[in-house]
């Protein structure tokens, strides 16, 4: 039988792998994509709170969180163009103007 | 039975998601967290949440991910301008360490939980019910993220010209 | 277990209809094409001497495409130049999961839904599965080391993506009217009577949303009008231009299927899906008996009048081909063949003409006939969108973006707006 627990520490363990994502890759491009991923193992924390608690708010909060991270996808995407554009690289180190 | 599928669907999730986060090209890992977005669309419809998972694969797989795809191929990266430099050992490590800390730590709060599979009614997770919850408590929150999205998308097309 | 082999039974009788349409649509398409242009059309190829008017061009074809090379262009991706055909077939073959093709199959304490699922997600679901078309497309024409791939590739999923907007607008006003997003009870809902006397049809209730549903399949399927990502003597072949074999087949038939599925959306939401207009289900059970005798009647009909046509075309025939040509026989074997299927209906005729039909008896009869009259519908609508390939010419590309977003977006709000005006007064009336 499945329990919560299955589910959170799936959602625990995207999470943290997002994390990952986002500290030790350099590329903007991955950054971004563990961000969503990120996004995506609190939506399942969300809904699996729903389902155990037996209300619909997890669902709605879901889509909600959905429907920001396509706005926000749109955006950071069209920033990251605008930064190749600008300097010819994707990679977070080359973008540092500040003196070392 | 239902475990079966529980664990097919988080494998292919986790090594999605582990694939993503490890490849070089981004493209590949694109594709494999398109992988690992399905697979959560599985986790959603076993979770009873019938709306969310069709809006998982509409929205996510479907459009955030396929914009993606686009700017990666845009981009057009060669392999020189992919070469990363990697992360210092000391630094790596200590980031290493704090999360794993934090993973412990959120696996000891999640114990607490209790145990029980509680009943759900088959109309759980039905667009009719998401539907009438949004109209209802959630009014205010889905009129400001229908002028957040305006916003977003007055700000994009300001963004991407060439000049103003 | 019985549940599980019977979703299988529907699994495989609706992939099999979806994918039997198709060398059906592409002998229409080769025949209407030539038709249209005022000429022949294919009608060499034969089995035997029997050349069926074409279509064994079909399975020439698949002949011909087992046995190309399979070449992978140098420097192209390969893997993901292998993935692309795959995830272009498979993905769309899941979308007819949740097209109804009859009413529900009611005898003994049976209920069968003539549906593989009822999702409750229901069109949303199809409009999911037509989002993931697009990373068939985006794949092939990357990985392919070929700038016209590459182009094409992204014009067609720019459009694609494009056109998905105006798709689902239009379908707002559909389930405004309907009350409900699953396929079954809006093809259950459109067996009503409007105003008395015409069916509750969506292209009755929602005429404005016909067109722009219409307009926005044609697009999503990269169909003329708007090919030109993919229009030969334009860019190639767009971003199927280095497939071949049975890769290259794997595209074609995508498309086709692509076709069957618009073909299949806008008869379920439009024209009432499998409904025979003024005969409901019920009265369809209750004179189960007539309508069989009125189907077997115009079969037999319609194979004595075969038959007839055959002999004279058998006589205008013989001798045309040289000496020894099997092709001369073809008018006597197809004269045969019409001429025992007209005996086989006499001989159901005279067998059916007295006997006292059974529960199942009946409800099989309304089943076939349902499925028959979705099936013709779905014909029809695959017909048009061959016809209108040939008749239109091809949208530039900025030209189709600036339809699909500043025409028929607009347009999909009003049409938002004046169906829930109308609702709003007719509900004000009726209460």
């Amino acid at each position: 039988m499945v329990t919560i627990h299955h589910f959170m520490v799936l959602s625990a363990v995207l999470f943290f792998i997002g994390v990952f994502g986002v500290l030790f890759r350099r590329n903007l491009i991955v950054i971004f994509m563990s961000i969503e991923l990120m996004l995506n193992a609190v939506n399942l924390s969300f809904v699996t709170f729903a389902r155990y608690t037996q209300s619909m708010d997890g669902h709605v909060v879901a889509f909600f969180v959905m429907a920001l991270a396509a706005a926000e996808a749109a955006i950071g995407l069209a920033i990251l163009v605008m930064i190749f554009r600008n300097r010819a690289t994707v990679q977070a180190d080359d973008l540092s103007l500040m003196r070392d | 039975m239902e475990l079966v599928v529980f664990y097919t669907l988080a494998g292919f999730s986790v090594v999605g998601a582990l694939l993503m986060v490890t490849r070089k090209s981004p493209l590949a890992g694109a594709l494999a967290l398109v992988v690992s977005m399905a697979a959560l669309a599985g986790l959603f419809a076993m979770l009873h949440a019938e709306f969310v998972f069709i809006l998982q694969i509409l929205l996510y797989a479907g459009a955030i991910m396929v914009l993606i795809i686009f700017t990666i191929m845009l981009l057009n990266l060669s392999p020189k301008e992919l070469k990363e430099r990697p992360v210092g050992k000391v630094k790596g490590l200590i980031i290493f360490a704090a999360t794993v800390a934090g993973f412990l730590g959120f696996l000891r709060v999640l114990l607490m939980l209790p145990e029980g599979v509680p009943y759900v009614a088959p109309t759980f997770g039905n667009i009719e019910e998401v539907g009438a919850l949004m109209l209802s408590s959630y009014m205010f929150p889905f009129e400001v993220i229908s002028v957040l999205l305006l916003v977003a998308i007055v700000g994009i097309v300001v963004l991407a010209k060439k000049s103003i | 277990m019985t549940i599980h082999l019977i979703g299988l039974g529907k699994a495989v009788f609706i992939w099999g209809l979806a994918l039997m349409c198709v060398p059906i649509l592409i002998w229409f398409e080769r025949k209407g094409a030539a038709f249209i242009q005022d000429r022949v059309g294919p009608n060499r190829a034969s089995i035997l001497g029997v050349r069926l008017a074409g279509f064994i061009h079909n399975f020439s074809d698949v002949v011909k495409l087992l046995t190309k090379e399979m070449m992978v262009p140098a420097h192209a991706n390969k893997w993901y130049f292998m993935l692309a055909p795959f995830v272009g077939i498979t993905v769309i073959l899941f979308a007819f999961a949740v097209i109804p093709w009859a009413d529900n199959f009611r005898f003994g304490g049976w209920d069968i839904p003539m549906q593989v699922t009822s999702l409750n997600g229901g069109i949303l679901f199809i409009l999911a599965i037509t989002s993931l078309e697009v990373y068939g497309v985006v794949l092939a024409g990357w990985s392919s080391n070929n700038k016209f791939s590459l182009l094409g590739g992204l014009r067609s999923s720019a459009q694609m993506v494009s056109y998905e907007v105006p798709l689902a607008l239009s379908l707002i006003g559909v389930f405004m009217v309907f009350g409900t997003v699953q396929l079954g009870e809006i093809v259950t809902g459109q067996g009503n009577l409007l105003f008395g006397f015409l069916p509750k049809w969506g292209i009755f209730v929602q005429p404005l949303g016909f067109i722009l549903f219409l307009t926005s399949v044609f697009a999503e399927t990269n169909r003329n009008p708007f090919d030109l990502p993919e229009g030969e003597s334009e860019i190639v072949a767009g971003y199927h231009t280095e497939y071949s074999g049975i890769r290259f087949a794997l595209f074609y038939v995508g498309e086709y299927v692509a076709i069957v599925l618009g073909a299949a959306m806008v008869t379920t939401l439009f024209f009432g899906g499998w409904q025979i207009p003024y005969l409901p289900t019920a009265r369809l059970i209750s004179n189960a008996p007539m309508v069989l005798k009125v189907m077997l009647i115009f079969g037999a009909i319609v194979s004595l009048a075969a038959g007839a046509a055959l002999v004279v075309y058998d006589k205008r025939l013989r001798g045309t081909w040289p000496k020894g040509d099997l092709r001369n026989q073809e008018g006597r074997i197809l004269a045969t063949v019409a001429f025992l299927m007209f005996a086989a209906h006499l001989v159901a005729i005279a067998y059916f003409w007295s006997i006292d039909m059974p529960d199942w008896g009946r409800a099989t009869v309304a089943l076939l006939a349902q499925i028959g009259a979705f099936v013709v519908k779905l014909l029809f609508f695959c017909w048009l969108f061959i016809w209108v390939r040939w008749t239109l010419p091809r949208f530039r590309y900025d030209q189709l973006m600036r339809l699909g977003w500043k025409t028929l977006l607009p347009l999909a709000f009003v049409n938002i707006l004046i169906t829930g005006l109308v609702l709003l007064l007719v509900d004000r009336a009726g209460s």
